[in-house]
């Protein structure tokens, strides 16, 4: 039986190959692709004002309503403002811990410090977030009895918590992509960049950093767009503070053609930070 | 170039495949009608159950032990009909009516704000009160009202009432509040440990104390506000945002807020206050003297339900004198039924609550969907929609 059917693949190459790619191909239109594109036409259809149902007929009200109401100028504004802050946060903590873990560090050490980077990745994002609510809560929480004797206090919840919050959750993201890289970059240039006379911190900017960009770019792409969709942790320790992904939670329960509006925004920015991406070249490399 | 051949019918192939999921995704969304209410039948006798329920309802009114051993009315339903209860909770009442839209659940807990939706929307049915015994026991007054019938059909099952109450740490908040005023004033030393309740319904909040402090905006019922009256009050809960610590939708994060003093004072449910004096929180909660929101809880059915049969013993059990005064204690509000007032704990449960002294609920303002035609009677205002409060709360919220 299966060496019929065996036989019979392996003479109809067409066959074999829609067997092959069915499964896939479907998910890809269907479950991903088709629920986007749902989404992003819902856009332009509108509510009835009393039931709450969705009319399906074009409309750009929704459109209007976002562009002329200063709050989601600002929301923009203040999300894009965290997902950069978060993507730099990461960045500086990670470029000195991969390169520790790439070019300093022990075979042995360097398999433990992998392991280290990983594990809060199998912990549960909400018991991560959850945790950092109660060490950062004012006066009673971790942080403000640990250093609160040496004078930093706890900035309570709202936005600098968020990018704590944000910047712990997506570091791994950025040390693995970097960690990669790092190990990829040949010692000797290293060797011959300090020979020809570079101080190091002329090495990292002449050699190292140039090599690296395209990991850099890698790692920014989970950061920055894990940042921008979050609501999560800013509705848990970001006190009334609201993102772009807030408002999409806070509609679309109420108002999905607003909800699936305001979505275009994050979908627009990654597409011009893909754009620019790819201008820059480091797809190439990566 | 043949690569380049390939590529194209791929995309093609694409392209098509999209398409014809989209038109099959676009066919199932559901027809509006704006005009009456859609013809959803009813039903007219009681079969077999199904083995289960699933259940949308507000945090507290479907409690099996597992919050608190003492506190449990779904272990005995489940044991002698054979239905098991899957409950989902709903944070405000915008939740419930996108899950009840959802059909995948058969009975919701709706407050006044969603009943109306949810009956001009098609997604309840009426209920045959006949094939709910417990029915007759439940007060005169709650039944047949404008957020639970239409046109003399019955669409649910009423449940209880209570009022939104203003929550104060009591070693913190000194003296004790008596007014709404105190979570408004902008010179407040609590300021950025206040809550408020996270929905466009809290408008409704400020507009009742604008109600009874500015006579001349001529505000008669807090949920028909015209243009001016609703200008007011939208500027009232923009200045009282700097004074908010959190908003608050997830009553389990609310208590915890009120517990370790992130948050000192602001509206909530006597539940919030009850969970919190669990955890040996010193709060108490209070009606201010402008009076309050609150609600009106109906238990309603899905127009699409797939366990029909076990909804409708649920809607029997959970207004039957005993499950009704449990869910009226624990959650601190009013029973509806004349007979649970017997087999409270606290044994003057339903004289604290008033559950059958009307002066009581004369100032408190049941949650009600706001519609243009305004629906304090004024015939020559036009009023401002829901679809409108939920704007303005997302764009205050977002500023």
């Amino acid at each position: 039986m299966i060496d019929q059917i065996s036989d019979s693949l392996h003479k109809r190459p067409r066959l074999r190959l829609t067997a092959l790619l069915s499964a896939p191909l479907l998910w890809l239109v269907v479950a991903y692709l088709g629920a986007l594109a749902t989404l992003l036409i819902s856009a332009f259809f509108t509510i009835d004002s009393f039931t709450g149902n969705i009319v399906q007929q074009f409309t750009l009200t929704n459109f209007s309503d976002m562009f002329t109401d200063a709050a989601y100028r600002n929301v923009v504004l203040r999300t894009l403002g965290i997902a950069i802050a978060v993507t730099l946060m990461c960045t500086v903590l990670a470029i000195p811990m991969a390169f520790y873990m790439a070019k300093v560090a022990k075979p042995r050490t360097r398999k433990l410090l992998v392991a280290l980077v990983l594990t809060p990745l199998w912990a549960s994002y909400l018991v991560k977030i959850y945790s950092w609510r109660s060490m950062l809560e004012p006066r009673t929480g971790v942080v403000d009895w640990l250093l609160g004797p040496i004078g930093i206090h706890s900035p309570g919840f709202g936005i600098t918590a968020v990018i704590i919050g944000l910047t712990y959750l997506w570091l791994p993201y950025m040390i693995l992509p970097l960690f990669a890289g790092m190990e990829r970059l040949p010692n000797n240039l290293l060797d011959a960049s300090g020979d020809l006379g570079a101080h190091n911190w002329y090495t990292f900017r002449k050699v190292i950093f140039p090599l690296l960009f395209p990991s850099l770019v890698a790692g920014s792409m989970f950061t920055f767009s894990l940042s921008l969709g979050d609501y999560i942790t800013t509705q848990i320790i970001g006190g009334k503070l609201q993102m772009l992904g807030s408002v999409v939670y806070q509609n679309f329960s109420i108002n999905l053609p607003f909800a699936a509006t305001i979505s275009f925004i994050p979908v627009t920015i990654m597409g011009i930070y893909l754009y620019l991406v790819r201008r820059s070249g480091a797809l190439e490399n990566m | 170039m043949e690569a380049r051949m390939h590529k194209k019918r791929l995309f093609s192939v694409i392209a098509a495949t999209s398409a014809a999921a989209l038109i099959l995704s676009g066919c199932g969304g559901s027809s509006s009608s704006t005009s009456g209410v859609p013809k959803v039948d009813m039903m007219k006798s009681l079969g077999k159950g199904e083995g289960q329920v699933n259940i949308v309802a507000w945090a507290g009114y479907v409690e099996n032990g597992s919050t608190d051993p003492k506190v449990d009315w779904v272990t005995d339903f489940e044991k002698s009909t054979g239905c098991k209860v899957n409950v989902k909770n709903g944070a405000t009442s915008d939740d419930m009516v996108a899950l009840m839209k959802t059909g995948e659940y058969d009975v919701v807990s709706a407050s006044g704000d969603a009943s109306l939706r949810l009956i001009y929307g098609g997604d309840v049915a009426p209920v045959n009160t006949k094939l709910i015994p417990n029915y007759a026991d439940i007060f005169d007054n709650l039944k047949m009202q404008p957020w639970n019938s239409v046109d003399g059909v019955a669409y649910g099952v009423p449940h209880g009432r209570g009022a939104n109450l203003l929550a104060y740490r009591t070693d913190i908040v000194k003296p004790a509040p008596t007014s709404w005023g105190s979570v408004f004033d902008v010179n407040s030393p609590y300021k950025g440990k206040i809550t408020a309740y996270d929905s466009p319904i809290y408008i409704a909040d400020a507009a009742l104390y604008l109600m009874k402090t500015k006579p001349e905006l001529g505000i008669k019922y807090p949920y028909a506000l015209d243009q001016k009256q609703f200008d007011a009050s939208v500027e009232l809960l923009k200045a009282q945002k700097p004074l908010i610590g959190e908003y608050w939708g997830d009553y389990l994060k609310h208590v915890a807020s009120l517990k370790s003093g992130a948050t000192v004072l602001g509206t909530t449910w006597q539940v919030n206050i009850n969970l919190a004096q669990g955890e040996k929180t010193k709060v108490e909660g209070i009606k201010p003297v402008e009076g309050s929101t609150g609600w009106s809880d109906t238990w309603m059915i899905s127009s699409k339900a797939k366990h029909p049969n076990c909804a409708y013993q649920w809607m029997n059990h959970i207004v039957s004198p005993a499950a009704n005064a449990g869910v009226a204690e624990w959650f601190g509000e009013a029973p509806s039924n004349a007979k649970s007032c017997d087999l409270t704990a606290d044994k003057n449960h339903c004289a604290t609550f008033h559950a059958s002294d009307d002066a009581y609920w004369k100032d408190v303002y049941y949650w009600n969907t706001p519609t243009e035609k305004c629906l304090d009677g004024r015939k020559d205002a036009k009023c401002i929609p829901y679809a409108e409060w939920v704007k303005a709360w997302s764009s205050l919220r977002n500023a």
